[in-house]
């Protein structure tokens, strides 16, 4: 068992996990998606590309490409929520809300792609 | 280049996810303590203004607290978060700057500058494993002829040598083991441009190997290799390298020119030498009437002996450690030969030449002081064997030097720059001897006392449009009408053409009347001047048509129309 597998793959699929977490709910709904899970998603999404970070691999490259895709997403997401916060002062209305979600959706798939790529490297392995 | 990108990304995972794990915490624990607004109200930090907090808190920048005064509990955090988020930025910055002075890192860094530089050459270069006494020598001649080379070394501080030894041309470097077929590739091996690749490292096996990589890899390259074992030069020769080239019977077969055809040896290392300032001396005629004394029984003894004992000659050696060397048949006188006693035991005042030929330059100086005391009236040979040592051997004034570097340098030189003159050496060596002095005397007279300059000129587009083009109309071009004066098609240019080679036949110092075809290739010594004439004669068809026919053709419409009318 190699111990840096573990953690990589355990930072991958803690990633999908709190983004499923923020993700599922009504979609326009605040009470829904809560801010720490956001919060969360977002540490967590970063800790996994930097541990993807100098894989030399054709395998380590998507895993990084999908990482950031899914941290442009989610910075995207935080950055929404913040100016609907702070700077133009509306508050978390539905339509708000529902774009957060969204972005934070896209986020999820770029995760899935990671977990799946994980897995088909595992099996690749096993051969 | 992405190599360091990489060894940068992997290099700071650590630290960057230090960094992730401590602001998340601090961040996300600024959320959590309850504080107070201006009015005492209850009030909990959002994300915005704890990341705000704790991106200038951690960096030190520091802007107070935001956006209320902060609670006790929320100070408390605060201290405690400040010292971590510090100590966290310091490792990622000390990380980086380590890897910037890293070696490996720097090490990366250069490689990569050099592979991309010779990745981008655009003119054939040689490369060259090796940058000790032969190597530096070599690279010296052939960037002073104008060639680009790039070297190998596995030392760094003989490759810094490179850039102290100011030479003419932009030298790539690379420092690592050339039997290492990455590094041999890493230098251009397989680059459509490496015309041939050199080993003249110090170590048999390591040459071996680089010239059975270079076989491998790129077969139609020319390979030269250094070889100390005819054990290694068999090996060498068994998968074709092009040449091999052994110092010491390199060195004896010149002793052997000297001996039978005193100009040629003159001749030779004349034409051979990288030199311009060198002058020509008068010939030497080594002495052949009574015994040699050879002082070290070495390779270099060895092949010597050999050749002495093929011309006839009564050959004593002088050894001092003859189990680990063996010894001849004749036997050995037993010592050093520094000292009196053993040169006059192998009677060396009765003797008419002496070779010193041991592995330490001091050892051969003192034996060549010590034997002219004894035997005012010897021949000398001394073998030197670091370059540095030049200015004490050339002080003894020995009739020959054998420098080992030297030698390989120049004839590797002369095999990559002019291999046709290499040629023309083995052919001339079955001339007789008065045939080599008049050619000296027919050059003397052509350059004065200098290295001559020698260059070989291919009749094809490239060299020699005007002739080709005059060949293909079915003309005949004669050497005659090459070596006439574009000026005045009377007199002669001052250029000798040594040989010429035509469908692989060789044919030594051609007559005035020899036809020239497309494909030869001319070897041809000339003053300054008289190359740039033969140039001419040999490029522009206007000058070729007047020294082939003495007329001028006229050239463009108008011109062609008022001769025709002046006709």
């Amino acid at each position: 068992m190699n111990p840096e597998k573990v953690v990589f793959g355990f930072f991958i699929v803690l990633a999908l996990t709190l983004n499923f977490g923020f993700f599922v709910g009504e979609l326009d709904n605040p009470d829904h998606h809560h801010v720490y899970e956001l919060f969360a998603v977002v540490v967590v999404n970063l800790m996994a590309t930097v541990l993807k970070f100098g894989d030399r691999s054709q395998m380590g490259a998507v895993l990084l490409a999908t990482s950031l895709v899914a941290i442009l997403q989610l910075i995207a997401a935080a950055l929404v929520w913040t100016a609907a916060e702070h700077i133009t002062g509306t508050g978390l209305t539905p339509t708000v809300t529902a774009s957060i979600v969204s972005l934070s959706g896209g986020a999820m798939l770029a995760n899935v792609i990671s977990v799946i790529l994980l897995i088909i490297e595992t099996v690749m392995l096993r051969r | 280049m992405d190599n360091i990108v990489f060894l940068i990304f992997r290099r700071m995972r650590r630290p960057l996810m230090t960094l992730l794990v401590v602001y998340s915490i601090a961040i996300l624990v600024l959320t959590l303590i309850p504080g107070q607004d201006a009015n005492g109200n209850v009030h909990y930090m959002d994300f915005f203004h704890a990341t705000y907090f704790v991106s200038f808190m951690a960096t030190t920048i520091g802007f107070g607290e935001i956006p209320f005064e902060f609670t006790d509990a929320q100070r408390i955090w605060v201290i405690f978060s400040m010292y971590t988020g510090v100590i966290s930025w310091l490792y990622a910055i000390g990380t980086i700057l380590t890897l910037v002075q890293d070696k490996t890192f720097q090490h990366a860094l250069s490689e990569n500058k050099l592979a991309k530089k010779i990745r981008s050459m655009r003119e054939p270069f040689y490369l060259v494993c090796g940058y000790g006494e032969t190597g530096s020598a070599l690279v010296r001649g052939l960037t002073d002829a104008g060639q680009h080379v790039v070297v190998i070394e596995i030392d760094e501080n003989r490759r810094n040598m490179i850039r102290i030894d100011n030479l003419r041309d932009f030298v790539p470097s690379l420092h690592g083991d050339a039997q290492k077929t990455l590094h041999l590739q890493e230098a251009g091996l397989q680059h459509s441009l490496c015309k041939a690749v050199v080993a003249v490292t110090n170590v048999n096996e390591a040459n071996l190997k680089i010239a059975l990589t270079s076989k491998l890899l790129h077969p139609h390259i020319k390979v030269i290799c250094r070889a100390d074992s005819h054990d290694v030069e068999n090996n060498m020769a068994s998968f074709g390298t092009d040449h091999i080239i052994d110092p010491y019977d390199t060195f004896a077969t010149s002793l052997a020119t000297a001996f039978q055809v005193p100009c040629l040896y003159l001749l030779q290392s004349w034409l051979f030498s990288a030199n311009d300032e060198i002058e020509l001396d008068e010939p030497v005629y080594p002495p052949k009437q009574k015994h040699w004394v050879i002082c070290g029984y070495g390779r270099f003894g060895k092949a010597l002996y050999e050749r002495l004992i093929k011309e006839g000659i009564e050959v004593v050696v002088i050894e001092a450690d003859p189990s680990s060397t063996g010894e001849p048949v004749e036997g050995i006188v037993m010592g050093r030969g520094t000292e009196a006693n053993t040169l006059s035991e192998a009677n060396i005042e009765q003797a008419c030449g002496l070779i010193a030929g041991t592995d330490n330059d001091a050892n051969n100086l003192s034996m060549v002081v010590t034997a002219r005391e004894m035997n005012p009236n010897l021949f000398i040979i001394v073998r030197q064997n670091h370059s540095d040592n030049s200015a004490i051997i050339e002080a003894v004034k020995a009739d020959m030097v054998m420098h080992p570097s030297k030698i390989i340098a120049d004839k590797i030189r002369v095999l990559l720059s002019t291999p046709l003159l290499y040629q023309f050496v083995s052919l001339a060596y079955y001339q007789d001897n008065n045939w080599a002095c008049e050619l000296v005397s027919r050059i003397t007279a052509l350059v004065g006392h200098q290295v001559p300059n020698l260059t070989e000129i291919t009749i094809d587009k490239n060299e020699a449009q005007a002739v080709v083009d005059v060949l293909e109309h079915g003309e005949t071009v004669k050497l005659a009408d090459l070596q006439r004066d574009p000026w005045k098609r009377r007199d002669c240019l001052k250029c000798i053409v040594l040989m010429i080679e035509c469908h692989n036949d060789l044919l030594l110092l051609p007559g005035s009347e020899t036809k020239i075809n497309v494909g030869d290739r001319l070897l041809v010594c000339a003053g300054e001047r008289g190359f740039t004439r033969l140039r001419w004669n040999l490029l522009h068809d206007n000058i070729l048509s007047y020294v082939r026919t003495g007329t001028v053709v006229k050239h463009g419409w108008l011109w062609e129309k008022l001769s025709r009318k002046s006709k």
